[in-house]
């Protein structure tokens, strides 16, 4: 049987890397901390008998991924309709309180832009392993990271450049 | 590569603690913490303690690495290892009475998983050795029923996974001498004068 290492090194070292991934998913906030939640109570059940993993930060994001699919179809469930839609421009969640532009920046990307972000540049996941989840060819799935992380990257530095500082 | 990075969005310390805490939470609900572990300052330096749902199955010293301590719990008991104070605090709060000199005698479920055979008889015979006194091997090896035994004492002396609350440091040798002890012969030391301060004091009081 394969040794592993006790789980809660696991959390440590990959905690952020996958709770970035659920809230360029769902949107920081509950959506996004269930997600997490579940992704890694799913990953300590199935610690000690999992086959031997090359990638375990890959692995994680790919139950991330199934983890988020689920708090999606949760929360579409749940949803009670209102004739009011509320304001604002981003689809997924609120920024967090303490005004973090950069995850407001990246809810407002088209979708398959933040989700190829969220798995590639965040997650870690190449293009073909990031195809697999949300679908597309790796090349498609290639350009829609480029062009996510151009945006990011160019509000960013505007911001940046805004609040006086050097870049 | 510069031209394709970015930093990352901002993920906090304190965000990720909250988030550990409701992981602690509820992996327990669902049976999923295995073992359960902190550590604790002391005057005989800092110690990990480790529990599973049975009871308290390791106190380790720092000497002996926590780093690798905790490895061997996760290849021999299971890897669902994880950091979870509460479940360890009525464990440190006897510890800080034993140290602080007002426990005698620990009232805590224990887990003997980690040793077998003679070892754990042995193991299991030392809470009846009395606060502040000793017994040497040999006689430890009668009292278990296996009076040529007393070699085989001293390595369940010296692999009792729960030091400190299993006294194996009450265990001297015939001739007077301290002994071989985990913690360094230092410590067996410092928790036998403890001992022996507090159980004097009482006795003159």
């Amino acid at each position: 049987m394969e040794m592993r290492e006790p789980f809660e090194r696991v959390v440590h070292d990959h905690g952020a890397t996958v709770l970035r991934v659920c809230r360029a998913v769902l949107g920081p906030g509950p959506d996004a901390d269930d997600a997490w939640s579940e992704t890694f109570l799913a990953a300590l059940t199935a610690w000690p008998r999992l086959e031997e993993v090359t990638n375990v930060e890959a692995w994680l994001v790919r139950v991330a991924h199934r983890k988020a699919i689920d708090v999606t179809r949760a929360r579409a469930r749940q949803a009670v309709p209102t004739e009011m839609l509320p304001d604002g421009v981003s689809a997924v969640g609120t920024p967090d309180p303490e005004g973090n532009e950069l995850w407001a920046d990246v809810g407002r990307l088209p979708e398959r832009q933040r989700l190829a972000v969220a798995y590639h540049w965040f997650g870690g996941l190449s293009h073909q392993e990031t195809a697999e989840l949300i679908g597309g060819t790796p090349e498609a799935v290639r350009r829609a990271a480029s062009d996510g992380i151009r945006s990011l990257r160019r509000k960013y530095r505007a911001e940046a450049a805004q609040e006086g500082e050097p870049r | 590569m510069s031209a394709d990075t970015l930093d990352l969005p901002p993920v906090t310390g304190a965000e990720l603690s909250a988030l550990e805490v409701r992981l602690v939470r509820e992996a327990a609900e669902r049976g999923l913490l295995d073992i359960a572990y902190r550590t604790v300052d002391s005057p005989i330096g800092p110690l990990l303690l480790a529990a599973t749902e049975r009871g308290l199955v390791r106190v380790a010293f720092e000497l002996e690495d926590f780093t690798s301590v905790l490895e061997t719990l996760a290849a021999r008991i299971s890897p669902r290892v994880l950091e979870a104070p509460r479940r360890l605090d009525p464990v440190a709060r006897e510890l800080d009475e034993y140290f602080t000199g007002t426990r005698r005698v620990f009232d805590l479920a224990v887990d003997f998983a980690l040793s077998s055979g003679f070892r754990q008889t042995v193991q299991r015979y030392l809470p009846h050795i009395h606060y502040g006194h000793t017994l040497s091997y040999r006689e430890v090896a009668e009292q278990v029923g296996n009076p040529k035994a007393s070699r085989a004492v001293g390595s369940a002396c010296a692999t009792n996974p729960l030091p400190v609350v299993v006294p194996c440091h009450r265990v001297v040798r015939t001739d007077g001498q301290l002994g071989g002890y985990l913690g360094g012969v230092a410590v067996k030391a410092t928790l036998l004068t403890l001992e022996r301060s507090r159980a004097e004091r009482e006795d003159e009081a």
